[in-house]
């Protein structure tokens, strides 16, 4: 969450419940709504980190606001961020580290957890599907946010048939 | 209607004898598939799925065991009696395509209902409600050999809906479609079933997969598996939190 604050702020400055709002429209609701309390802690290790800095706005008849704005050194971290390469997906699977586990421990054989994965993934694949039903056609970010979603379940599934018929 | 289920295969079994070595394809399959019910059908390549399906629809012998369908003994029927239940009861979209090359698309899914001696009309407002619901209208006039084997393929699963039969078994229906296309025949499955429509299908596709009531998983020939797609434990009101995880 640090770097999409840091990206809003990019833009211009604004106070937390404002980043909250925009991450809500930008991703809609194929991202969890982040909690505002959270997004003050992130805006407050940033701060600390010198990637951001505060201005209190007097408001008429309400307490002061805080806006936040970018730094220069925030702006350098932003751009770094934004250039690397990202991280392939993760390389331990904690599915996969019980399935290969499991005849040490005795407690349940591979063949019934693969197949309980299964249909787990299949009903979070149900829930994917009516979630991109529910979600606003004109909202493409969402869309392709869930679709990836979907793609990356696909794997996870090809996945398990690989292990099904390779491991004994 | 009643109680006695769609489908029902006891110990089924397929071996193949065509080379030096017989090739055991599905070993003691047993299934029941109830009226309205939709299952799915997934395995790694080779496990069977296809063979399965086929015998369930006739199109393969069995070696032994039985098939039941309707409540009717039907593994026991010849060539011919198989043809006339697959006509009464079935629809079956193969996994490449089958459509009659010199007829246009428009005929190819008119005529199992003709055949089944629906009036033409309903015939034809039937295809043209599918062809449409597959976002195929404009394509009813020409032939085959004119469409991509994904517009083939969704030809052929409206041909197999047009008779609304008893009984829909499909193998890999989505195999050759992007992911519009597949979409569409997504919400075409998700509406025929809503209106009862049994449905047996195999897949790879967890979209698809994911339709269906309960799903069946075959390996080596063997059903591994047989039971409901759990309701998700998470199922927030508004949307899905976690399709992205946050990280701080
Ligand atoms: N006509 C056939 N003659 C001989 N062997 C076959 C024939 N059809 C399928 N097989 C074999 O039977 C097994 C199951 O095949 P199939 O039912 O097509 O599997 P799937 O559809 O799951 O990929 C495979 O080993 C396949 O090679
Ligand atoms: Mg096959």
């Amino acid at each position: 969450m640090r770097q999409s604050l840091l990206a809003l702020l990019a833009k211009e400055p604004a106070h937390g419940y404002e980043l909250k709002q925009a991450l809500e429209t930008i991703f809609g609701s194929a991202y969890p709504s982040p909690n505002i309390g959270q997004i003050y802690v992130t805006l407050g290790r940033l701060e600390k980190d010198g990637f951001v800095r505060s201005v209190d706005v007097e408001q008429a008849n309400r307490p002061n606001k805080k806006v936040y704005y970018i730094t220069a050194t925030g702006r350098e971290a932003l751009e770094t961020w934004v250039e690397e390469p990202t991280e392939g997906p993760r390389v331990r699977d904690e599915f996969f580290m019980k399935l290969v586990l499991a005849p040490m421990t005795g407690l349940s054989d591979r063949m019934a957890l693969m197949n309980r994965q299964r249909r787990h993934y299949l009903a979070l694949m149900r829930d994917l599907r009516e979630l991109a039903d529910q979600t606003d056609p004109a909202n493409r970010v969402a869309l392709l946010l869930i679709e990836g979603a979907m793609l990356h379940l696909q794997a996870d599934l090809d996945w398990l048939e690989r292990c099904q018929e390779d491991l004994p | 209607m009643t109680d006695t289920p769609v489908v029902r295969a006891v110990n089924l079994v397929k071996i193949y004898q065509t080379g030096a070595l017989p090739v055991p394809a599905v070993r003691g399959a047993d299934l029941t598939v109830d009226a309205g019910e939709f299952v799915a059908i997934m395995g790694p390549s080779g496990s069977g799925k296809s063979t399965l399906i086929h015998m369930l629809g006739g199109l393969d012998t069995r070696t032994s065991g039985e098939i039941w369908l309707d409540g009717r003994r039907a593994d026991t029927l010849s060539e011919s009696g198989w043809a006339v239940l697959r006509r009464e009861k079935i629809g079956f979209v193969f996994q490449f395509f089958n459509l009659v090359a010199s007829m246009t698309v428009a005929d190819n899914v008119e005529l199992p209902a003709l055949l089944g001696g629906a009036p033409p009309r309903q015939a034809r407002e039937r295809r043209e409600y599918l062809l449409g619901e597959l976002g195929l209208a404009d394509r009813a006039d020409a032939s085959p050999a004119q469409l991509s084997g994904g517009e083939q393929q969704r030809v052929a699963l409206a041909r197999a809906l047009a008779n609304q039969p008893r009984l829909l078994l499909a193998d890999e229906p989505t195999g050759n479609l992007d992911s519009r296309n597949t979409r569409d025949v997504l919400r075409l499955l998700g509406k025929v079933h809503t209106q009862g429509q049994t449905i047996v299908l195999v897949t790879h596709d967890a979209r698809v997969a994911s339709m269906a009531d309960r799903v069946v998983s075959l390996l080596d020939g063997q059903i591994v598996d047989d039971g409901a797609i759990p309701k998700s434990r998470r199922r927030p009101a508004g949307g899905v939190g976690d399709v992205v995880e946050l990280r701080s």
